[in-house]
């Protein structure tokens, strides 16, 4: 286990080194990309722009540059005082990027959260439903309507949701978007964030349900379904011992990497659409300003959650199927 | 004796498919008496799995059609309500299946699914039931009993999983042992054993056995009464040694002729019967073998019935081949084999 655990580590190491690599390259190699020219503002003197460029150090080579970069990053994550250009900041408002992540992360994590738990739990219960009922027309309609959440577009659902439900001029059922932090308001936190909640969730729970349905009608045709229906047990018993345990193994791989995405910053079109301002949309609007050290630090920030669940699913799996060893 | 701890009657299965109606068995009829072994026989696709299986209600399904009964000390399991038929299974009549690499779940631990079934039964505490499951498994022969109930079914070999499957079956000491193909699955020197230990077994626990199986091997060693199958129909039936020594049926003929012997002289090929089982939606006319058997005639067009022919009053066969016709024409297929 130690050295599983070791071996983790530096996979994240180089997992990390290579997405933001990837991320820096693109961004020194796009037309327009030259932050110099851009921070310098509307008809500036050539000496403005090499004066920046010396300043924030965009005459090295582009190596020295990116290791500067993150040497940056890494002391926005280390406590204490920093000087002013030693943390990573927004070339577009010099705000220090650790700071405006962790200012964002409590919206996101109350989206995702909240939402993650809705999607699972009606995803596990569409797709029990639909596949005890499999061709009989409950299933039908549930598949239906699972095929069509799969289907509407998030910007677009939350728009409607948002016309519908929240912008009547008098009494509308919902805040028409924004973000009230837990312990200021419990109440009006929720309230808030159905919406959000429901957005975000419905593509989950079509997606699940409709996993979760074809995991279970092939388990259901396992020997090891028959062995239990022929110790006498009873059918619930078998469904929820039986065919669901071993039908959740591949669920929980998805639900994890879907969690950890939106929990990363990945929920980039519910934030926007509901104004929450959350690590996704802060990323959307450093990436609509080619802004590169928000989009740098929202990429570690994201891939770091990506990796750290991936390494939590490998664990889960020895003890979801024994069969399966660490190695 | 008494009344048969079973008795199938008539016993019709048959499912609604997209291609047609499948007659999965069509006509099945035996008893079974307490402490005796059944063998029914046959090849893939001749309804004997699916018999088995009907007997614990298994294959109740909303496109499954059933006729006839099946009576358990003289209640028909076939209209019997699901609650009351959970009360049988795994209790009563227990099964053991094929292939002991797939039947035992394999997320649970081997103790934990013996348990389960106990306690699905009997109004007993978990701990009493894990212990009568070592107990179980070490009836069964599984060494280390004590260590092996905490193993999960891929951490055991093919051999001691079956052994582990039987103790399954016999948790809640069954009238009824049904084994589906037990040993197919399994090495030769271990289908011994297992067999072996069905046997003995069965009069530790005063079982009935009904072992299913396509090998005429197998059930030569520890069956009473043999069943043949074909096409969802039985086509011969009687006591082991008739079957054996005086079989009636082509068919019979050619799954006797299947079997490798070491006491004959070398063939240069094994027997084998040509062509493959007939479609269970469009069953042949008349008798059901007929495309297959090298000896039919005209009269075969009609279906014999399945009536005892033979001098032995507990032989049935379903062949119009009269006797001496059946004696000459078996020993050339047997190629040698004795004749009683």
């Amino acid at each position: 286990m130690g050295a599983f655990i070791v071996r983790r580590l530096l996979g994240m190491v180089a997992v990390l080194f290579v997405v933001s690599f990837l991320v820096f390259f693109i961004f020194i190699k796009i037309p327009g990309g030259d932050p110099a020219s851009r921070m310098a503002g509307k008809n500036p003197l050539p000496q403005n722009i090499t004066n920046i460029r010396k300043q924030w150090g965009f005459d090295k080579p582009f190596y020295i540059q990116y290791a500067r970069m993150m040497q940056k990053a890494g002391n926005g994550l280390l406590p204490g005082k920093h000087g002013e250009y030693d943390v990573l900041r927004s070339f577009d408002t010099r705000q220090d990027v650790a700071h405006e992540i962790k200012r964002g992360i409590p919206a996101t994590m109350s989206l995702c959260i909240g939402a993650a738990i809705i999607w699972l739990f009606f995803g596990i219960l569409v797709g029990v439903i639909s596949a005890v009922y499999a061709g009989r027309w409950s299933d039908r309609a549930i598949t239906t309507v699972a095929l069509i959440g799969v289907s509407m577009p998030v910007f677009w659902l939350g728009l409607v949701l948002r016309f519908l439900l929240a912008e009547k001029p008098n009494n509308p059922l919902f805040p028409d978007g924004g973000y009230v932090g837990l312990t200021q308001d419990p109440v009006e936190w929720a309230h808030h964030l159905i919406l959000p909640w429901f957005c975000l969730s419905i593509l989950f729970i079509g997606f699940y349900g409709r996993v979760l349905r074809s995991n279970m009608l092939d388990v259901m045709n396992e020997d090891y379904v028959r062995t239990a229906r022929a110790k006498g047990l009873a059918p619930k018993r078998v469904l929820l011992k039986h065919v669901l345990r071993n039908s959740l193994i591949p669920i929980v791989t998805l639900f994890a990497l879907d969690f950890a995405a939106v929990l990363g910053g990945g929920a980039i079109l519910t934030e926007t659409v509901f104004d929450l301002k959350g690590v996704g949309w802060y990323a959307a609007q450093s990436v609509g300003g080619l802004d590169l050290p928000p989009i740098m630090g929202v990429t570690l920030y994201g891939a770091f959650f990506i990796v750290l669940f991936t390494a939590i699913v490998d664990i889960l799996y020895v003890w979801l199927d024994p069969r399966i060893r660490p190695s | 004796m008494a009344e048969p701890l079973l008795e199938v009657k008539g016993l019709k299965v048959r499912f609604a498919t997209e291609d047609g109606l499948v007659k999965a068995v069509d006509g099945v009829d035996f008893e079974l008496e307490r402490g005796k072994v059944l063998g029914i026989v046959g090849e893939s696709g001749s309804g004997k799995s699916v018999t088995a299986m009907t007997l614990l209600g298994l294959t109740r399904d909303q496109n499954s059609l059933f006729e006839g009964q099946v009576l358990y000390k003289g209640q028909d399991i076939l209209t019997m309500p699901e609650s009351q038929l959970r009360d049988i299974r795994g209790n009563e009549i227990a099964m053991i299946f094929q292939d002991p690499m797939t039947s035992l779940n394999p997320v649970y631990k081997v103790g934990y699914q013996i348990v389960e079934a106990i306690v699905a039964h009997e109004a007993i505490s978990k701990k009493v039931a894990r212990r009568r499951a070592i107990d179980l498994l070490k009836q069964v022969g599984i060494p280390s009993a004590e260590e092996r109930i905490d193993s999960f079914p891929h951490e055991l070999s093919g051999g001691m999983r079956q052994r582990a499957m039987i103790a399954l079956a016999l948790s809640c000491n069954p009238d009824i042992v049904i084994a589906d193909e037990p040993t197919t699955a399994l090495d030769v020197t271990i289908q011994a054993q297992i067999l072996a230990l069905l046997d003995k077994l069965r009069t530790d626990f005063d079982s009935a056995v009904i072992l299913i199986t396509h090998d005429l091997g197998v059930v030569a060693s520890i069956a009473h009464e043999i069943l043949v199958m074909y096409a969802g129909r039985v086509v011969e039936s009687g006591p082991k040694r008739e079957l054996f020594y005086d079989p009636q049926m082509p068919y019979t003929w050619g799954l006797l002729g299947s079997i490798p012997r070491l006491d004959r002289p070398k063939q240069e090929k094994l027997h084998s019967i040509t062509g493959s089982p007939p479609s269970l939606i469009n069953v042949p006319v008349g008798c059901k073998f007929r495309p297959r058997c090298p000896h039919a005639f005209d009269r075969c067009t009609d279906e014999p019935e399945l009536v005892n022919r033979v001098e032995s009053p507990d032989h049935f066969d379903r062949c119009w081949l009269s006797l001496d016709d059946k004696r000459r024409l078996r020993g050339e297929t047997l190629a040698g084999e004795a004749v009683a």
